[in-house]
């Protein structure tokens, strides 16, 4: 199988819905030239009236995206980095999160809000900050946060052939990871979060670059004879409850990962969830791990300290399996 | 203007102005929840534009709403129903008089957040072009919108993608209940439009005819595909800026006298009325069969309404995702 990178399998995906759909449009702030990539080269296949360059304009350019979606397009809103959503917000939160509804369902949007979410490249406070839990908390609205170039090419094409409005998080820090990617056109289904790596001890829950993290510090645990499961969620919302669930039914324990704010995070949303719907078969309390209630600092020095590392996971890890030890005993 | 027309244009006034009254009246008797916002003294500017309109047509209104759907064809006892909170509402209840939306005759929607509305008509005008039809998107707001940073990025995002949308400003001269010289610095909202280099034009938004004059050479220009006009209708909102406001305002007045006093002269009905009637294009009698027909019409969409059941909970968990 070809190998790609993460943003190669951006690409891929865009130009294959492109190809497939005169409905599907890419909007934003230089979308032609592909700062980052992901829409590199499209404008020459595509043209000005499908890759549409727009102003620095993030709330005009969300509701533009949404009154294109509700009069017939799929547009793909290209935000660049998402604490620009922040500027977006009313669009997104009072608009496509409560269209359809508060018309009694006489319209649909389907419309990606595209954006790179996350730290972890010393971008500063106001590029690094993570967003994901602001839309989690939004009714009607999907949120999508691949992990590797298979999954970004399969979610991103399903996103865009979804008929709800989608935030979906590519990762800052991921963009040069490369994974195997079929040339071949193939989607993954939104709400379906898959097991990166088994394990019978304990099940860690991420999804992002915290899965890359989870997999490195499960790889340190089994060094010392702990098999950690890590379910990669992929979407955020809905997100795949069944399959947490029943991994933390097998394992006992669980760690919540996530690379956002501990108050309302999505690692505190997980771990609430299990506490409520497998707590008999709990062998130890839920852990979470978020990010430090910080602002993201740019030192990289101190950046670190604020996103959750392998080692935290570890040291985790190693709390829930002694609980359990001290119970036993 | 030829006579069906001109009549058309005062049937679109006529069915705001017995329908809000009538609002007006139920929200007075306690018998509407929520918050009411009535169009009545603006409803020249809503007529006038959508005179010119097809159903393909798209206008994004504001949360004083009614009168745009009206004007746009909007069906009185769905309206009725969805004020009354009713199943048979155009939202099944769920929008409320803010959010009265009909995507069957390209009404996209009321908005409830001053300027929230104004990209999403945009996004109209962008959906339009790129698909190469010749429809137009209209996005009414008001003084207070212009204030609004969407307003700002809305107008420089169409006329930078030269997309056919009209900016229809209705500067009724309050936003909520500060008027809206102590709001800006201008007199003019049409000026802001250079700004963003496109044609800003002022119209007395009292006057059916000239509202429609000047939206006709704005809708053609879109359609033909030169872009974005900003149209400032200077009018008067006969009432408050929500209905049963004496309530938050403690006694406090906040018209200005003069202000007061010329909305009460400029009815933009009364103004239409006496010219149809001087100009002899229409017999007296039609326009009061009418009158008669639409304030029926608006009787028979309260009884529907009042008949009409109320949501269930099925009706809470649909219209989630598709």
């Amino acid at each position: 199988m070809p190998r790609k990178s993460y943003i190669a399998a951006i690409q891929a995906a865009l130009a294959e819905e492109l190809r497939q759909d005169p409905n599907v449009i890419l909007i934003g702030e230089d979308v032609r030239l592909g700062v980052f990539a992901g829409t590199r080269g499209l404008h020459a296949e595509f043209g000005d009236s499908r890759i549409v360059d727009t102003p620095i304009s993030e709330l005009g350019v969300a509701g533009a995206g949404i009154g294109a979606a509700a009069t017939g397009l799929r547009p793909v809103v290209d935000l660049m980095f998402g604490t620009f959503l922040y500027l977006a917000f009313d669009q997104i939160a009072n608009q496509a999160a409560a269209m359809r509804y508060m018309f009694g369902g006489q319209t649909r949007l389907p419309i990606v809000f595209m954006t790179q979410n996350g730290g972890g490249i010393g971008a500063g406070p106001h590029h690094s900050q993570p967003v994901h839990p602001f839309f989690m908390n939004l009714p009607l609205i999907k949120v999508v946060m691949p992990s590797t170039p298979y999954d970004v090419k399969g979610l991103l094409k399903a996103a865009i052939r979804d008929d709800n409005p989608v935030v979906f998080l590519n990762h800052l820090s991921l963009g040069s990871q490369r994974g195997e990617v079929p040339d071949e056109a193939y989607t993954l289904p939104l709400g379906k979060a898959e097991i990166k790596r088994a394990g019978r001890d304990l099940t860690v829950v991420a999804a992002g670059l915290m899965v890359h993290h989870a997999l490195k510090a499960a790889a340190e645990l089994a060094e010392s004879g702990i098999e950690a499961e890590v379910v990669d969620l992929r979407t955020l919302k809905p997100w795949d409850e069944e399959t947490v669930l029943a991994s933390v039914e097998r394992t006992g324990r669980c760690i919540c990962v996530d690379e956002s704010y501990p108050v309302c995070g999505g690692a505190s949303e997980w771990a609430a969830c299990i506490s409520e719907k497998a707590f008999y078969a709990l062998k130890a309390p839920v852990q979470r791990i978020s990010n430090a209630h910080v602002p993201i600092p740019f030192s990289p020095t101190l950046e670190k300290m604020v996103i959750p590392q392998p080692a935290a996971i570890v040291a985790a890890a190693h709390r829930v399996m002694a609980t359990t030890q001290i119970e036993r005993n | 203007m030829e006579p069906n027309k001109l009549l058309d244009l005062y049937t679109r006034i006529l069915r705001i102005r017995r329908f809000e009254e009538q609002v007006g009246t139920l929200f007075a008797q306690g018998q509407l929840p929520g918050f009411v916002h009535l169009y009545i003294g603006e409803e020249a500017v809503g007529a006038g534009v959508c005179a010119l309109l097809r159903d393909d047509d798209y206008i994004v209104s504001t949360h004083r709403g009614h009168g745009h759907v009206l004007a746009k064809g909007g069906d009185m006892q769905r309206m009725m129903a969805e004020l009354f909170g009713k199943r048979t509402g155009y939202c099944k209840g769920k929008g409320g008089s803010m959010h009265i939306a009909d995507f069957s005759i390209g009404m996209l929607g009321a908005c409830g957040i001053v300027g929230g509305g104004i990209p999403v008509a945009v996004g109209a005008g962008l959906s339009a072009k790129t698909r190469g039809t010749d429809q137009v998107a209209v996005s009414f707001f008001g003084d207070g919108a212009a204030n609004e940073g969407s307003f700002h990025e809305s107008l420089n995002l169409a006329s930078a993608l030269a997309l056919p949308v009209l900016f229809v400003c209705e500067n009724n001269q309050y936003g909520e209940f500060t008027p809206a010289i102590h709001a800006m610095n201008i007199r003019d909202i049409a000026l802001r439009a250079q700004g963003y280099g496109i044609p800003g034009v002022i119209v007395d938004g009292t006057d059916a005819l000239a509202v429609y004059d000047v939206a006709q050479e704005a809708v053609a220009r879109a359609r033909r595909g030169a872009g974005p006009t900003l149209i400032e209708a200077k009018t008067h909102r006969r009432g408050g800026h929500a209905e049963g406001e004496e309530a938050f305002l403690g006694g406090q007045q906040y018209r200005l006298a003069d202000e007061l006093a010329a909305a009460r002269r400029n009815d933009p009905l009364l103004k239409l009325h006496t010219f149809i009637v001087e100009s002899g294009l229409i017999p007296l009698e039609t326009l009061e069969t009418l009158d008669h027909e639409i304030t029926q019409a608006v009787t028979d969409a309260v009884a529907f309404a009042r008949a009409s059941e109320a949501p269930d909970e099925a009706i809470l968990y649909e219209d989630t995702w598709v």
